[in-house]
């Protein structure tokens, strides 16, 4: 089950356009779930798998987002003391690359600054940042275009010798890629955390001391999950400026952390398919009750049903599903087992 | 003989509160040694200075002649110098086998060439076999091949300070400082454990023991150094130790039943 669920999933979403037909307003709410899930995920692999709470998480996704726009628009910049900076327009997929290490790079300093103290510190370091990224972006407006916002983004083209170019302007192009880049970053997640990296991590997050008495370096591998982390979130980033060809600093809105972390937290942390499923059902809930009410209402449903959800499984749906099902299972559960050491 | 460990002259004090003043003593390769004392004694805050989690406030600890002053725990450990813990000795949300497996961190270092790299391309194969074939031998050894795929919380008290052990032995120590190992095990799983340690020092591994299960250090250690309130005040073989006065003034206090025998004795001498 635990295989197949995810495979089940992904060739579930490779066909599901096919049964929406055309309707621009779903494919939309999908993509933009789409999108937001990536950045959950990346948020899981330090909220979940090290158990650092990144609460600026955004500011990776902004990051992102601004690089991509910047390196694919151009830029004619006075930095001051007589310098310009000037930057010709690259094609949009060298943006998307672009964005990723930058954000990346943003996720090293961060980790190297932070995680000497980790913990609270850590969450105050990473607001901290979010903030004043966002007030850069808002004020430095030669560059950045502040509140009248970056337009006319170029949507990313893919290009393969022998086959053609294409432009991906559709939303059902669009689709499709954050579908890959989602399931690639998937794919980077499990194997990192299946293996001695992610043993790694567990070891740090579950007995600090314990890990590092059989010789886990715990700044190396905080660094490395915070770059990976940063890097995904600056390529959701950067798929949703090429997507919406439009963006202003509100990107670095609070709020999208918090929506991750709920994305996370109501899915269950720690696990692979948590954020997916969390992001799924919290990126597509204002879809399915926009006929029903007015949106101040949908808010106060939202956190109900976050209420209930942690309600009903504490660790999230994943875990508290796949508990359930186990349980199942092994039924009829023995009695008394052989071992005495095992009843306590 | 050469000495693997010299704590030479160090000192520890939490503000005003002296842990460890001016401890010196040397532990030559292949000895089993205890470190014993009363309940505050500094024993803990030793060996939390010997193995970097603490820095001392004067003084050195050399291994294999290399200083350890300035090196984080991770670094002590890949020098060859283990330890295990008093209470948490386990990863609790884990199964023993993976504990191991976490426990292995530096072996599966030299397996990979790039680890970052390699765990992404998959190339991690070959090394993930041998990892588990060395977790599961280890197992074996410190019999705990049938509690393999059990959750480590779940394990008594006495089978997770085992799973410490294989840690500690999964990092390949030259090396082993054992805390309080035997603490909240019953007689016959202690008699075990003492054939446990003479094992792991036929394998060419060097111990230093803290201990309050007095009998079991006499039985197991070829010497004692002793620490009362931060000072070394004995240091010998375990029959010099046993008679020694001022060990004996430590553990039974003045004014105690030791004293009052001295006084009966001298009184019946007057009489």
């Amino acid at each position: 089950m635990n295989r197949l669920f995810p495979l089940a999933l992904l060739a579930g979403l490779v066909v599901l356009p096919l049964g929406l037909g055309t309707n621009p307003y779903l494919l939309n709410a999908l993509i933009v779930t789409g999108i937001l899930t990536i950045g959950a995920m990346s948020l899981n692999l330090l909220l979940g798998f090290t158990g650092q709470l990144s609460l600026g998480h955004i500011a990776f996704f902004g990051i992102g987002a601004y690089v991509s726009a910047l390196t694919s628009l151009g830029f004619d910049v006075d930095l001051g003391f007589g310098l310009r900076a000037v930057h010709e327009p690259w094609p949009a997929w060298g943006g998307f690359l672009l964005a990723t290490v930058a954000a990346g790079g943003c996720g090293y300093l961060i980790g190297r600054l932070s995680f000497r103290v980790r913990g609270a510190y850590f969450v105050i370091v990473t607001i901290s940042f979010a903030e004043v990224v966002r007030l850069v972006a808002l004020n430095w407006v030669e560059l950045t275009q502040g509140p009248l916002a970056l337009t006319n983004i170029p949507a990313i083209t893919l290009g393969l010798p022998g086959l053609g170019i294409w432009t991906l302007k559709t939303k059902l192009q669009n689709y499709y890629l954050v579908l890959t880049v989602g399931t690639l970053c998937y794919g980077v997640i499990a194997r990192l955390v299946g293996g001695r990296f992610g043993r790694a991590m567990r070891g740090l997050k579950e007995n600090e001391s314990l890990a590092l008495s059989v010789g886990i370096n715990a700044t190396r591998t905080l660094t490395v999950a915070a770059v990976i982390s940063a890097a995904m979130a600056g390529a959701a980033g950067s798929l949703y400026a090429h997507y919406l060809r439009i963006i202003d600093p509100d990107v670095f809105l609070f709020a999208t952390t918090v929506t991750m972390v709920i994305m996370v937290v109501a899915g269950g942390k720690g696990t692979l398919m948590g954020p997916v499923v969390g992001g799924l059902i919290f990126g597509l809930l204002p879809v399915a009750l926009r006929p029903v009410m007015a949106p101040e209402a949908q808010w106060i449903v939202y956190g109900l049903v976050l209420i209930v959800i942690l309600f009903v499984m504490p660790r999230g749906i994943v875990p508290g599903l796949s508990a359930l099902l186990s349980r199942r299972q092994a039924r009829p559960a023995p009695v008394l087992e052989v071992n005495p050491a095992v009843q306590r | 003989m050469s000495a693997i460990l010299s704590v030479e002259h160090v000192g520890v004090r939490f503000g005003g509160l002296v842990a460890i003043a001016d401890l010196h003593f040397d532990v030559q390769a292949g000895e089993i040694v205890s470190l014993i004392g009363p309940n505050g004694a500094g024993k803990t805050t030793a060996f939390n200075v010997m193995t970097g989690f603490l820095k001392p406030n004067q003084g050195d600890v050399r291994f294999r002649g290399t200083s350890l002053r300035d090196l984080p725990p991770h670094a002590i450990t890949r020098l060859g110098l283990a330890r295990t813990f008093q209470r948490t000795s386990v990863f609790p949300d884990d199964t023993v086998f993976d504990n191991v497996m976490i426990g292995l961190h530096q072996m599966g270092a030299a397996l990979d060439r790039v680890p970052v790299f390699d765990a992404l391309l998959g190339r991690s194969g070959a090394g993930e076999r041998q990892l588990r074939a060395r977790a599961e031998a280890l197992l074996d050894w410190v019999g705990l091949a049938a509690r393999a795929h059990e959750k480590a919380s779940s394990l008594a008290y006495g089978e997770q300070r085992l799973v410490g052990v294989a840690l500690a032995l999964a990092t390949e120590p030259a090396m082993l400082l054992l805390d309080e190992p035997v603490s909240g095990m019953n007689a016959s799983e202690t008699r075990v454990f003492v054939r446990l340690i003479r094992q792991i020092r036929e394998r060419g591994v060097t111990i230093l023991l803290v201990e309050h299960d007095m009998p079991m250090v006499m039985e197991v250690s070829d010497r004692i150094v002793v620490l009362n309130y931060g000072r070394l005040i004995a240091e010998g073989p375990p029959d010099r130790i046993r008679t020694d006065p001022a060990v004996i003034e430590a553990y039974l206090g003045q004014g105690s039943a030791a004293r009052q025998a001295a006084a009966a004795v001298q009184e019946a001498a007057h009489a």
